[in-house]
């Protein structure tokens, strides 16, 4: 009673400074957190909008609630947004910056300050790239496939282009944060195979984002250089070569979707062993499966050209490496599903996240064999196909991780519980909207219908209605959490240090922590997830 | 709203070939996918936490349980792999015998050309039971040669031939799409392909053709621009004799070796990439960039291609010591090619 009276009068990272001036100048990792928190709410709204307008467009087989050139650059926006300035930052920019020192068990991260400057690149970045989208848009999609970004556009081509290569900086810097942090500032006893697991694959996930990133950079340079300076590089009109173009932009991109998928891949190892109390069945296969996925992620590029022209040898090269990287990942999934067995398992909303993740991600997964496949890949890559596939990983995988992560944490983040209930119902209405949404689009693609089309055949819009009501639900499915945790931010019963009896080291801090995390340095005997050894402080068995 | 169709239509050799393997890959995956959320659900409800204070017996993982979830996965996949590229070589290797339509794309249509002359927009009409070739080049941005009931898709690229095969199996009216996006009218960039019995296809042909075959289009630019100045049948002109030259081997000045494919062709007349060939020191050829369409281009290129081979008895001194002064190697032709300007394709 007397240690509560104390927590409650010691000053937390939310209370231990006042005013906006605390939050803007800020080098506390956990309010960094909040601000990317902020940054990548709206950033997500903004999409989420974008491609509600581009599903109503799609009620109907005509293009007449917007015009093709609107379509177009509705889609263009969705995607530069999702992909850039929610998905990619999305876990490793909050959970990452609030929990990695924790975690650890470091007072913040290697370079406060630096990371401090990430976030102000961030919004840098994203205010430029929304100018180019308010100002007129870009129609280019997210790809911004040449010749037509660097000759046949008319639209704010260089302006997007900018600001995406500045968001990278902020992506580059982060990711050089953590892996120093991890490398350098972990507690005395924390080795390497004490880590959690969330520490791996974050590890796995800065190393793409420092490697793969500033190719991403140069390739957008040499768009805005052909562009201006017409300098050939991607023009044949002046001797350069569209497919490099292809080459360049996917050695970033493909593995940018490990970016986006790995972190989340983090928080459900997490979740699955809070859950079930247990450690993560076959540690060691799940951590190395993060660092080989980041490995391989680099090799597969080509998968996304094989109509484009590859040569059938170097397709075949690339359509075996695909199979390869999915190797890790379906080791994962199996780990998850054997640490349920004989675990104790309970049904909060963050586990109900978890467990959605490992459906929709298996399917995500499965449905990019399909793809690997070079045959079939002829058939259905650009058309919905692709696109459900896509988002079975990214918004059934990456979003789902993110969002059970914020439950999981939100007691650590704000210090007090959410409405369980609603959380729950929440949990199963995304669940329902997603599947509703994006199941049908796999029936599209096999169908034929490409991706990118305003208008499309009548014989399809019974699918195309599906996915539109699904979606609609699925938006209000994002927007309950959005209202209950602001909600349970203020008014939410106090959650106290360990409200799910978990093991990690950022349960042993109170909630909120305080400024600094640690009072004194915490020593690690043991390895994560011993909840036999740690059965005396969490009042087990 | 129209009837709900879930399958598209089967209607080529390969996409008879690719529905197999699909399914198959289906079930593989329904299979899998559902014993793992049984799983899954049972783990959840079975071992449902009954005491908020229980602590189940710890369990850390199983190697020889990991070995086998990582060896069974990967040797299924290498399963998918293998019959994956077999289809896509399959499909990336058009029959010798194909009969050639040429498609050129531009911002949005799809502009078609016959070997007999014949042209269209954004309609092709092929007969059935015939592989047909096509190669495409587009005029502007990389669009896309897409027809779902056929399975195949090909990027078609500017500056570049890309070619792509198909032998429709069922008459019948199938959607053409651009599947790369390419700009404002993307969508609209559709069209129809018609696959006719050989009876109603000849019916067709015979309604519409009239202007004259590709390759005889591609005779009178070839002496309208100049080309027949330098190379002459007789062989004594500054540039290579043509005959013959269509799908062989040619060494550059630089030393590099190529094959006389339609991309070479159009690198030559284009200025690109193209000579000038051992023993042509003289490199005096003008780029005709601007000067011809890809339409005429590939008129020219048909041309080129139905020229029958340098031993031929219709040109007087082709032979010897002419042709050693231009450094090309006399009997490089190639019996067979011996179909002269005009000549309908041999699938016909």
């Amino acid at each position: 009673m007397i240690a509560k009276v104390r927590a409650a009068e010691t000053p937390n990272y939310l209370t231990a400074e006042q005013g906006i001036r605390s939050w803007l100048l800020t080098t506390d990792h956990k309010r960094i957190a909040l601000l990317y928190i902020a940054a990548i709410t709206f950033f997500f709204m903004l999409g989420g909008v974008a491609a509600l307008l581009m599903r109503l467009e799609l009620l109907t087989p005509t293009a007449d609630l917007v015009q093709p050139e609107t379509y177009n650059k509705l889609f263009t926006a969705h995607g530069v947004i999702m992909v850039w300035f929610f998905l990619i930052p999305s876990i490793p920019t909050t959970l990452g910056n609030f929990l990695i020192p924790l975690m650890v068990g470091a007072k913040d991260v290697a370079f406060p300050k630096l990371n401090l400057f990430s976030w102000y690149l961030f919004m840098t970045g994203g205010c430029i790239t929304l100018y180019a989208l308010a100002s007129g848009g870009v129609d280019t999609g997210w790809t911004f496939y040449t010749p037509f970004s660097t000759v046949y556009s008319t639209t704010h081509v260089i302006t997007a282009a900018i600001g995406i290569f500045i968001v990278g900086f902020s992506s580059i810097l982060t990711g050089l944060n953590f892996i120093t942090t991890i490398h350098r500032l972990r507690a005395p006893g924390l080795t390497w195979f004490r880590l959690p697991l969330f520490i791996w694959s974050n590890y796995a996930t800065s190393v793409v984002m420092v490697l793969a990133t500033p190719v991403l950079a140069i390739t957008l340079l040499m768009i805005v250089v052909e562009r201006v300076f017409q300098v050939g590089i991607f023009s044949p009109w002046l001797g350069g070569d569209p497919v490099l173009f292809q080459h360049l932009f996917w050695f970033y991109s493909h593995p940018a979707v490990y970016i986006m998928v790995l972190p989340s891949m983090g928080v459900v190892s997490e979740l699955v062993a809070a859950f079930s109390r247990r450690s993560v069945f076959g540690y060691t296969f799940v951590a190395f499966a993060s660092i080989s996925i980041a490995v391989i992620s680099f090799l597969v590029w080509g998968h996304h050209m094989f109509v484009a022209g590859l040569s059938v040898y170097s397709a075949m090269a690339f359509s075996f490496l695909s199979y390869l990287v999915a190797v890790p990942s379906a080791i994962k999934v199996f780990n998850w599903t054997a640490t349920l067995y004989k675990g104790s398992v309970s049904w909060d909303t963050p586990m109900l996240y978890a467990i959605g993740f490992i459906g929709l991600f298996t399917i995500g997964g499965m449905t990019g064999l399909f793809l690997a496949a070079l045959g079939i890949d002829v058939h259905v890559t650009d058309t919905y196909f692709v696109i459900a596939h896509f988002h079975y990983i990214m918004v059934g995988g990456a979003v789902m991780g993110y969002l059970g992560g914020l439950h999981y944490w939100w007691p650590k983040i704000s210090g007090r519980m959410y409405p369980e209930t609603l959380a729950k119902a929440s949990a199963l209405t995304i669940f329902l909207g997603f599947n509703l949404t994006f199941f049908p689009q796999f029936v599209l693609g096999w169908l034929g219908m490409p991706r990118r089309y305003a208008s499309y055949p009548p014989e399809w819009q019974f699918l195309h209605i599906i996915s539109t009501a699904g979606a609609t639900i699925l938006g209000v499915g994002y927007l309950l959490p959005l209202v209950y945790l602001t909600w349970a931010w203020k008014f939410g019963p106090s959650a106290g240090p360990n409200p799910w009896r978990a093991t990690g080291l950022e349960w042993q801090v109170p909630s909120p922590p305080p400024k600094h995390n640690f009072e004194v340095t915490p020593v690690i005997t043991r390895k994560a997830y011993d909840y036999a050894g740690m059965k005396e402080e969490l009042r087990l068995g | 709203m129209n009837s709900l169709d879930l399958l598209p239509p089967t209607a080529s050799t390969y996409a008879n070939q690719l529905n197999d393997f699909f399914w198959v890959m289906v079930a593989v995956c329904a299979v899998v996918a559902t014993a793992i959320a049984i799983f899954l659900i049972y783990c959840a409800v079975r071992y449902h936490r009954k005491d908020p204070d229980e602590l189940p017996e710890q369990i850390r993982g199983d190697n020889k349980l990991e070995i086998t979830w990582t060896v069974v996965p990967a040797i299924i996949f290498m399963g998918m792999f293998g019959w994956g590229a077999k289809t896509y070589f399959d499909v990336e290797q058009p029959p010798v015998n194909s009969m050639n339509i040429y498609v050129v794309a531009e911002q949005w249509m799809w502009k078609i050309q016959h070997p007999d002359g014949i042209r269209e927009i954004n309609t092709l009409h092929v007969p059935i039971d015939t592989p047909v070739r096509l190669t495409m080049i587009s005029q502007d941005v990389i669009h896309d040669f897409f027809v779902p009931a056929f399975r195949i898709k090909q990027d078609v690229l500017p500056r570049r031939y890309m070619t792509i095969w198909f032998q429709a199996t069922k008459a019948g009216k199938y959607h053409l799409f651009c599947a790369e996006y390419c700009g404002a009218k993307h969508a609209g960039m559709i069209g129809w392909v018609y696959a006719m019995n050989p009876a109603d296809y000849q019916q067709w042909v015979d309604r519409g053709g009239g202007e004259g075959s590709l390759a005889s289009t591609g005779e009178k630019l070839f002496h309208q621009f100049g080309c027949a100045n330098c190379h002459r049948y007789e062989g004594h002109g500054p540039g290579p004799d043509l005959r013959g030259l269509y799908g062989h081997q040619v060494t550059l000045a630089t030393g590099v070796t190529r094959i006389a494919d339609q991309t070479y062709l159009r690198d030559c007349i284009m200025g690109d990439k193209g000579g000038p060939v051992a023993g042509f020191r003289d490199h005096i050829m003008p780029t005709f960039q601007g000067q011809l369409s890809e339409e005429q281009l590939l008129a020219v290129i048909s041309y080129i291609q139905a020229m029958g081979p340098a031993t031929g008895t219709q040109t007087p001194s082709s032979a010897g010591t002419t042709l050693d002064d231009y450094g090309r190697q006399p009997g490089i032709a190639e019996p067979g090619a011996t179909s002269t300007a005009g000549t309908k394709p041999d699938s016909r």
